[in-house]
């Protein structure tokens, strides 16, 4: 994963609760193996509506959605978050996020961003009469900054979570350091526990 | 590192413990993955990862994979770039050792449909998959939840997974349930009461006479949907119901090691006086047969009441959202539901698709003929389902009633495969998800449980079996 320290840009408004992923990016658009291009999906209904916002030009260029609450509930498809960021999303302002989803932001360097259901709404009305507010969400420091909305809050992610995004560390480097500790876990599991058969030609 | 055992404790607490490998305060516990289920869609770029890290499967012994979203339920070719995905899983599981059911193979089938029917899925586990209703595992009183695919490539590669410890909901139902009201309708009502947000953060453990009182079939249709309700997981203590389905399937322990689990799974149901962050109770009594009405699974109502007016809503966001739901559905304030008439009805899921379900829904359709013009659909969860309910002659009272035949795969539940709603259509579906578009581009979903799927297949309107002639 890239290292995330600082997104700073404008937003794309869209106010409504509990956008599913099938939403965010629709089933038949999951078919592809690759980890990228996925841009056409994003909203792909959604968007036939000449009237919904990421049609409005003057949210071209747009880097941080900001959105109701719930966002991202349903499917557990990571191709929603791919799909923001092949769009040029950076982060996503709402006052929740669906737990899985948020899983796979943290993951996947699309910085989550929790807010008050209050300043979210702020949020929201000021970026829909002046589409130039600028947001800064500034992950070393851990602060949301938007002036023109008079927003000025703690970036809420725990310390785990803010290094792992600063750092861009790979996580699966990281668990293996405790390598030690997963093979004497696994010495106490218990003989009655299921395994599967392992496929012909074994392990890579 | 079992600090939490020396009091009283939830189910998920003791599951969850006994999982942690490692925990530093301040940081999520890292926890150990019993068992990985892998299907075609969430895995590709997995092992892409793995193939890039120079990384192998630590654990194939412990990873079972399957194809079920994108394969056709009948005798249609994949599309291409479905095909591909088709083959990559083939290649992925041939190059790191992982034991794949592959389309053809009689254990092949919906992911949450195989791993219970072998026995795979046992009390006590913590499971995993790219998938959210991996949830399903949860009725055996395993820890089982969805994860993206950064983790499953994650879990390929470490067999464990970093998870912030989740709260404990207790969602407790009292009482019988009244007749026509099945495991579906006791998630709706639950959805319908605590909303699509309401177990956030939270592993909810459904408890009370009600829920002991369902089959294991019907606890992985209450489980199955905990995710619709946001929950991380949902989970059931292990009972004589657990141990009875999962005694002599390939996978459950036998002989002396039966005898050693069972002492382990008996242990595990929530200590007396043993807190939870939330609590909601439903008396079982006031639930009724549930339609859904609008784009969300909370929208629903139950089958005798009629479409709400958005303006009775006072939160203004359930307003907005009910009004564009309603839009969408192209249904008018006030419609009795009785009276909605659907084009297609779908019977299948992960949800509503094991052998109880199409029992179910073929008593009511028995002797009866689906509606002249409506398409209708059962797709049996796994290839074993098929097998064992046309042994029971259930796939011939299906056909005459007029109902086509499929074989196993989430079909029309997620609009990837050739099982699609044309834009507009509307359909009765025993599936998990109404949102729009769910089952197919302009398509109108209105969620139900098997029964109530099969009489509005015979009447075309949404209805009960008693209001069939």
């Amino acid at each position: 994963m890239e290292a995330v320290t600082r997104v700073a840009g404008r937003a794309l408004p869209l106010g409504r609760a509990d956008v599913d992923t099938d939403q965010i990016i629709p089933a038949s658009y999951l078919k592809r193996i690759g980890r990228t291009g996925f841009e056409d999906g994003l909203f792909a209904a959604w968007r036939r509506d000449p009237a919904f916002v990421l049609n409005d030009e003057r949210y071209r260029g747009a880097s941080i959605l900001v959105a109701g609450p719930n966002f991202g509930c349903g499917s557990s498809r990571e191709h929603a978050v791919w799909a923001l960021r092949d769009a040029g999303f950076r982060a996503v302002v709402a006052p929740s996020f669906a737990d899985i989803f948020r899983g796979n932001c943290l993951r996947t360097g699309l910085v989550p961003v929790r807010l008050e259901q209050a300043d979210v709404d702020r949020l929201l009305r000021t970026v829909e009469r002046d589409p130039s507010t600028e947001i800064e969400v500034d992950v070393v420091e851990g602060r949301v900054r938007s002036p023109g909305a008079g927003i000025d809050a703690p970036l809420d992610l725990d310390e785990f979570a803010r290094n792992r995004l600063v750092e861009g560390l790979d996580d699966i480097g990281l668990t293996l350091r405790h390598e030690a500790a997963i093979t004497a876990h696994e010495a106490q599991r218990a003989e009655w526990r299921p395994t599967v058969p392992v496929a012909g030609g074994g392990a890579r | 590192m079992s600090v939490a055992l020396t009091k009283t404790a939830t189910l998920a607490d003791k599951v969850w413990e006994r999982h942690v490998v490692r925990r530093r305060e301040g940081e999520p516990d890292l926890l150990y993955v019993d068992l990985h289920l892998v299907h075609e869609v969430t895995s590709a770029q997995a092992f892409d990862g793995l193939r890039l890290g120079g990384r192998r499967v630590r654990r194939p012994d412990l990873t079972l994979a399957t194809m079920d979203h994108n394969v056709p339920t009948d005798a249609k070719q994949p599309d291409d770039l479905a095909q591909q995905q088709i083959d990559a899983l083939v290649r992925n599981c041939a190059e790191f050792g992982v034991r794949l059911y592959p389309l053809g193979s009689p254990e092949q089938g919906i992911v949450h449909v195989i791993s219970p029917q072998l026995g795979l899925t046992q009390p006590g586990m913590l499971i995993v998959c790219g998938d959210s209703h991996t949830s399903t595992h949860g009725a055996f009183g395993a820890i089982a939840f969805g994860i993206g695919t950064s983790e499953v490539e994650h879990v390929l590669a470490t067999q464990t997974l970093w998870q912030a410890r989740p709260e404990r909901m207790a969602v407790t139902v009292d009482g019988a349930l009244p007749p026509d009201v099945s495991a579906k309708d006791v998630i709706l009502g639950i959805i319908a009461r605590i909303g699509v947000s309401g177990g956030q953060g939270a592993i909810v453990e459904y408890r009370g006479s009600a829920i002991r009182a369902l089959s294991m079939e019907g606890r992985m249709t209450v489980c199955n949907m905990s995710i619709e309700a946001g929950a991380r997981a949902g989970m059931v203590a292990p009972d004589d119901v657990t141990f009875a389905y999962l005694e002599g399937r390939p996978y459950a322990p036998k002989g002396p090691l039966w005898e050693q689990a069972l002492d382990e799974w008996r242990g595990l149901a929530t200590d007396d006086g043993a807190a939870f962050d939330r609590e909601v109770r439903i008396d079982a009594r006031e639930l009724r047969p549930y339609v859904t009405w609008g784009t969300n699974p909370g929208q629903a109502a139950t089958i005798d009441g009629a479409v709400p007016d958005p303006d009775g809503f006072e939160d203004p966001g359930r307003r907005e959202a009910a009004k564009r739901a309603l839009a969408y559905q192209s249904l008018r304030p006030g419609t009795p539901i009785r009276d909605i008439a659907v084009d297609a009805v779908f019977i299948g899921s992960c949800t509503n698709a094991r052998i109880e379900d199409l029992r179910a829904a073929a008593g009511v359709v028995a002797g009866r003929s689906v509606r002249s013009g409506l398409r209708a659909l059962v797709v049996p969860g796994s290839a074993r389902v098929k097998e064992q309910a046309e042994r029971e002659g259930l796939d011939r009272v299906f056909r005459e009633a007029g109902f086509e035949w499929r074989s196993a795969g989430c079909s029309m539940c997620l609009g990837m495969n050739p099982d699609v709603l044309r834009p507009g259509e509307r359909c009765a579906s025993t599936s998990n998800r109404n949102f729009e578009g769910r089952q197919g581009p302009g398509g109108r979903t209105h969620l139900v449980s098997p029964v109530v799927a099969a009489a509005t297949a015979i009447k075309g309107t949404f209805a009960l079996p008693g209001d069939l002639r």
